[in-house]
């Protein structure tokens, strides 16, 4: 909110298109040699913390501003990924380890015969876009419009938003959903005719995800300056009054719920050619429970709070989980309970109060919960 | 307009001039009786204000009045005819009547203009609210309640920085830029200093002629301020109605609520 008043959310874009430049810049025009460069291994990395990105900017819009605190954004993170991953089972082909012409290889060793229906259409990239899209967009829809509907908030919400999550995990183990079981699937070999694993092929991953998170972020701009901005803060404060105000509050709801999961579902098809792989793992709740610290961190109902958030909980886990594994959980957990303790608005509230404009906490209430206080 | 020449239960006819009309109007809860045939008449434009003490019934009227809270028995007219027993909270909202409750209830993190705005832009559609801005008719509306409610300067303020005076005065601001046809407001100077209780009633007499307006209200010294017609509850009845100074001097008056005070 701070940055909105100041009239700077342009200039923060381009701070941020900036920043996402550094990486290319790093690695084609700095020489191999130079301490400056970066290696080409480290570029999906980078990719990777973009579409976490991208993820909490997703659930700082239905968390930070209109108080609805999901703890299973991971979930439409995740069936985004599954959707992508299905393309790029069909565009191996015969190349698998079975060389089956349609089959992917995990089909071929449960014995199976044909292709499920719902494997169909994903061997072309814009019927796996579309679906990338819908998928999370439409069970989204379904799920708020009951939520919302039984006037559902809360902390009720965050445990069914939990429960959610792991009944997709749950289904997504069994081997006879077809959608690879516990492996998940992987061994991608190239995406749009370009092999997967080549440099130009990441570098241009990297920069298709910082453009998602350029849009994401214009959409996070323009949503907190438009009268639907000042009506979701206005619901998150007090929702029953908005209503009396005339407002249809479901529908506002309902409205950037959806749009948070299909912003969600695109990041996880971005994430998912990066790091090569999607499997159950990420429909778990604790992955959920981790976006929204990485959003807490960063500064909930901020622009930049989020991007921040993401890249430093999650370099902070790639270094630990390598430096002192056993760690990370202690870490992270500690990290929760400080940032909700002490800094409330996170490190750009910390920040804002460190230039002299203090920022009065995000709401008189619990940073989990955070939602509804129902008044008059 | 053709129901205003409605008759009514004992065959008189409904003024045009009159806005809201209660009569017999009986609430109980659990035998005891909240409203015990409570008799009421509004006329367009009027300022009344509503006294009595603790449990006389001031709250369950405007209860009643809003849908909240259903008669057992009784007849609710607004605007000559419509019946408002018959509709609910919403549907009588929509009708123009407005309620200001006791607490205040602005959204502190919206600025004082953005909370008008808010309360302007009530009924908008998905379209308008991503895509649109307030502009002509409602933008001239928020400004002019900005002028009326005495905000103007602290347009840009968030409201959690008002005081609790300036507060009120948004929230009753919330409610005009609406354009009710009858403002009810509950206890508005309750918590407020001297000199903000007098700026309120400064400002809701103001209002006079423009809105039509039920103050309910304790603080003598406020009423007196006001100077409108005062009808005193009792027990859920209409103990006595009038100007201040007559209600005042009336003995029934003195014996059950100022002389206790």
């Amino acid at each position: 909110m701070v940055e909105a008043r100041n009239g700077r959310p342009l200039l923060l874009l381009l701070a941020v298109g900036g920043a996402i430049l550094l990486v290319p810049v790093l690695n084609r025009l700095v020489p191999e040699g130079s301490p400056f460069h970066l290696e080409d291994r480290l570029v999906p990395r980078f990719g990777k913390y973009l579409a976490y990105a991208v993820l909490a900017v997703a659930l700082d819009l239905v968390w930070g501003r209109a108080g609805i605190l999901s703890l299973g954004h991971g979930a439409f993170f995740a069936l985004g990924g599954y959707a992508m991953g299905m393309y790029l089972m069909r565009q191996i082909g015969p190349r698998g380890v079975y060389a089956h012409p349609v089959l992917p290889d995990f089909m071929v060793f449960l014995n199976w015969q044909e292709l499920p229906w719902y494997w169909y259409g994903f061997d072309r990239f814009p019927f796996a876009l579309l679906m990338v899209v819908l998928v999370p967009g439409t069970l989204a829809f379904l799920f708020g419009w009951l939520a919302f509907r039984s006037r559902v908030s809360g902390v009720y919400l965050s445990i069914i938003t939990q429960a959610l999550t792991f009944a997709l995990m749950l289904a997504f183990f069994r081997n006879d959903m077809g959608f690879g079981g516990n492996n998940g699937l992987t061994d991608f070999k190239d995406i749009l005719g370009f092999p997967i694993t080549s440099p130009d092929t990441r570098l241009a991953l990297y920069l298709a995800t910082g453009v998602l998170l350029l849009v994401a972020l214009a959409i996070a701009v323009h949503l907190r300056r438009s009268p639907l901005g000042r009506l979701l803060v206005a619901i998150r404060d007090g929702e029953a009054r908005a209503r009396f105000l005339g407002h249809d509050t479901l529908r506002a709801k309902l409205f950037v719920w959806t749009l948070s999961a299909v912003l969600a579902g695109l990041a996880g098809a971005l994430y998912v050619p990066q790091v090569g792989i999607i499997n159950p793992s990420e429909f778990s709740p604790a992955a959920s429970i981790e976006i929204a610290i990485w959003v807490a961190v960063g500064g909930r109902d901020t622009i930049l709070g989020p991007v921040l958030g993401a890249f430093l909980v999650n370099g902070l886990k790639t270094w630990l989980t390598g430096a002192a594994p056993e760690l990370w959980l202690f870490v992270l957990g500690g990290l929760f309970v400080a940032v909700t303790l002490v800094l409330p608005n996170g490190i750009v509230g910390l920040a804002a109060a460190l230039r002299g404009r203090p920022k009065r906490p995000a709401a008189a209430e619990p940073a989990v919960g955070g939602a509804e206080v129902a008044r008059g | 307009m053709a129901e205003i020449s409605r008759k009514l239960p004992g065959g008189r006819v409904l003024e045009p001039h009159i806005l809201l009309y209660l009569d017999g109007v009986t609430v109980s809860f659990d035998g005891f009786k909240a409203l015990d045939s409570l008799s009421l008449v509004l006329e367009e434009g009027e300022l009344r204000t509503i006294i009595g003490p603790n449990g006389a019934g001031k709250t369950t009227m405007m209860d009643v009045i809003t849908g909240k809270t259903r008669p057992d028995a009784g007849t609710v007219l607004f605007r000559g005819g419509i019946d408002l027993l018959a509709l609910d909270e919403t549907a009588i909202a929509r009708l123009g009547i407005g309620r200001k409750f006791q607490k205040p209830t602005v959204f502190d993190r919206l600025t004082v203009e953005e909370n008008l705005e808010l309360a302007t832009q009530g009924g908008w559609g998905l379209g308008r609210l991503l895509l649109g801005r307030l502009e002509g008719e409602g933008r001239e509306r928020v400004e002019r309640t900005l002028e009326t409610v005495g905000l103007a300067e602290l347009r840009g303020e968030e409201a959690g920085r008002l005081s609790h005076g300036q507060r009120q005065w948004l929230e009753i601001g919330m409610l005009l830029v609406q354009e009710p046809r009858l403002v009810l407001l509950d206890e508005p100077v309750a918590g407020m200093s001297d000199a903000e209780t007098a700026k309120t009633a400064e400002l809701i007499r103001s209002l006079e002629g423009r809105h039509t307006l039920v103050v309910v209200e304790h603080d003598m010294h406020f009423v007196r301020e006001l100077g409108a017609k005062v009808t005193v509850l009792h027990e859920g009845r209409v103990l006595a109605e009038g100007p201040v100074e007559a209600v005042q001097a009336d003995p029934a008056v003195v014996e059950v609520y100022l002389g206790r005070s």
